[in-house]
């Protein structure tokens, strides 16, 4: 065997053996960067809890703002909160899965559908900062319910819109077409078909949708600040029209604050808010793995 | 049969009834994009009625909101660049090995692990990455260089690093698992390992969806706000320095909606000028991602 080295390495022997090592190389490099990903996570995770645990206690969950730090509470945000995933859930859920059923069910394949695929996958990519924009001239300004709850849950269901409708067309596109066709066969209208066939096969999918549409709802704060919401609001809100403060904005307000006991009020709220992210996600993938099992 | 067949005529009605109610969903996304492009267009045009689009563009500082005001972008649009860049640096890399590893190396069992840990990785909202990045990350990086002040875009890009790395391991992974098998089967008919044919073959049949991900992250680190707003400062400079302190476009328009910026003042329309830009800049990203996608997709079909 000659040692000449050419640019196409000849089919050795001592080269059939060398692969499985620059394999187990690479999987060992891709695991390694994985564990990196989820060790940062952990510590995120458990840093949080080490700040914000001190403060978890029933005071804090019933409490109001307050200048002392001690003897601040988070009633108002999380009732705010609250209200914030209410008005997404009627507003952004009809109207998302009713886009998604005329794209996969009644769209005609022309421009205009092409057009608003387009512009739901732009939608999907444009800053949730921007929609605070339009929510403040939109909804605070024009509409005038000024920097209201209801403001902010119009402001965050446009944001969250592209989400539903892509995961609730993806649903609609797993039910057999069969099932359809039966239901036409039967002489059901296509309406009849949807109604009483495909989207009771696709609620599963369109389900996981909305948590993670959830999910990013609760989480945001950027397009709430933008539209205007206030940091500091001492009732929760008793109507549509009333101001109203929510968990990140509250906990954005604390990090702000110059004083440490306020950035351990920060992680306590920010911790909360892992806490129901988390039990989200975990339905979403129990859900998933449900549906894929039946699949 | 009469009621038979008025049973069936109402059937027909609300079938198209609801048929156009459907549209009408349809049709109310393009309404939000009109909405934005309205509202950015028509707050933004008073801005460019005292200060010209070519000052905005050109000057390089960004002082608002001071005595002396000035109204160059630039300033802005360097520190959004650059907490951007700095994110891209950990998660290309990183993601696409991740993507390379989860489409073609990964047990079954091992993706369905992994999957759904970075998918919550992804799923942490900005502002918890934010406080994590002011309060954990700095300060870390503060033992090994003293120097770094409180607010600075190396430790907000870093953190947007990770936060950004599942969507371009998941993308490049969907870009890798498109490829058609016969082109790999042909790489192992020729006698490639597995390794050579992911490489040589695999990688790059699939380097046009790859590069769309990194096109559709870049929008995603540059549109990113709250990590910035809370970390990397309030101060918009023209540098390129990772360890100073920067503004973002986006941390900008935050720091005057906190504010008491009267509406209607200029200082008010600058947000809606900013956002324009951004709006612009995330628009060519996201539709350039976009095509190239549609284009592979014809082309594998």
């Amino acid at each position: 065997m000659s040692e000449i080295s050419t640019p196409h390495t000849p089919l050795t022997r001592r080269n059939i053996l060398a692969r499985p090592q620059s394999e187990s190389l690479f999987v060992a490099f891709s695991l390694l960067i994985v564990s990196g990903a989820l060790l940062f996570l952990c510590v995120l995770i458990v840093q949080l809890l080490i700040d914000g645990l001190p403060r978890f206690e029933l005071s804090f969950f019933t409490g109001t703002p307050s200048r002392i730090a001690e003897r601040a509470g988070i009633f108002p945000a999380l009732m705010g909160s609250l209200w914030l995933m209410g008005i997404v859930a009627i507003f952004a859920v009809p109207l998302g899965v009713g886009a998604a059923v005329y794209l996969e069910e009644y769209a005609p394949k022309n421009w205009l559908t092409g057009f608003i695929e387009l512009n739901i996958a732009n939608l999907a990519g444009v800053p949730s900062i921007i929609y605070g924009l339009l929510g403040l001239q939109l909804f605070v300004r024009i509409c005038g319910f000024e920097r209201s709850v209801l403001s902010g849950g119009l402001t965050l269901s446009l944001v969250v819109l592209p989400v539903i409708i892509i995961a609730a067309r993806e649903a609609l596109r797993n039910v057999p077409k069969s099932l359809r066709e039966g239901a036409l066969a039967l002489g059901a209208t296509q309406w009849q078909s949807i109604f009483h066939h495909v989207l009771p096969n696709a609620t599963p999918g369109i389900l996981t949708g909305c948590i993670l549409a959830f999910s990013r709802a609760i989480g945001e704060t950027a397009p709430l600040i933008t539209m205007g919401a206030l940091t500091y609001v001492a009732t929760a809100p008793s109507t549509p029209l009333s101001a109203f403060t929510a968990l990140p904005i509250q906990a954005f307000n604390w990090i702000s604050r110059p004083q440490a006991a306020f950035h351990t009020n920060a992680a306590a709220a920010i911790s909360l808010l892992l806490v129901v992210l988390l039990t989200f996600n975990i339905i979403a993938v129990i859900l998933r793995a449900k549906l894929e099992r039946r699949n | 049969m009469n009621t038979g067949a008025r049973g069936a005529l109402a059937a027909h009605r609300a079938d198209a009834i609801m048929r156009a109610v459907f549209f009408g969903c349809g049709l109310f996304s393009i309404l939000i994009t009109v909405g934005i492009v309205a509202v950015l267009v028509l707050e933004a045009a008073p801005f460019f009625k005292n200060v010209s689009v070519f000052t905005f563009l050109t000057d390089t500082e960004w002082t608002p909101l001071f005595a002396q005001k000035r109204f160059g972008v630039l300033p802005l649009l360097c520190g959004t660049l650059l907490t951007s860049a700095i994110a891209m640096c950990v998660a290309l890399p990183a993601g696409i090995t991740v993507g390379i590893y989860l489409s073609e190396f990964a047990s079954p069992l091992v993706r369905t692990v992994i999957k759904p840990a970075l998918e919550v990785l992804a799923g942490v909202p900005t502002l918890v990455y934010g406080y994590f990045a002011l309060f954990v990350v700095t300060p870390t990086l503060q033992i090994l260089f003293p120097s770094l002040p409180g607010f600075n875009a190396l430790s907000a890009g870093l953190v947007m690093g990770f936060m950004i790395l599942p969507m371009v391991a998941s993308l490049s992974e969907d870009a890798i698992f498109s490829v058609p098998k016969a082109l790999k089967e042909g790489a192992y008919a020729l006698g490639a390992s597995k390794m050579q044919t992911t490489l040589s073959v695999v990688v790059p049949a699939a380097s046009g969806g790859i590069i769309a991900a990194v096109i559709l992250a870049m929008a995603r680190a540059v549109g990113e706000t709250m990590i910035v707003a809370i970390a990397a400062g309030q101060q918009p400079t023209l540098t390129l320095n990772p360890f100073a302190a920067i503004e973002t476009m986006t941390a900008y328009i935050v720091q005057v909606s906190l504010g008491d910026t009267p509406h209607g003042t200029l200082e008010f329309h600058t947000i809606f000028a900013v956002g324009l830009a951004l709006f612009c800049i995330t628009l060519v990203l996201n539709s350039a991602s976009l095509l190239l996608r549609r284009k592979i997709r014809r082309g594998h079909g």
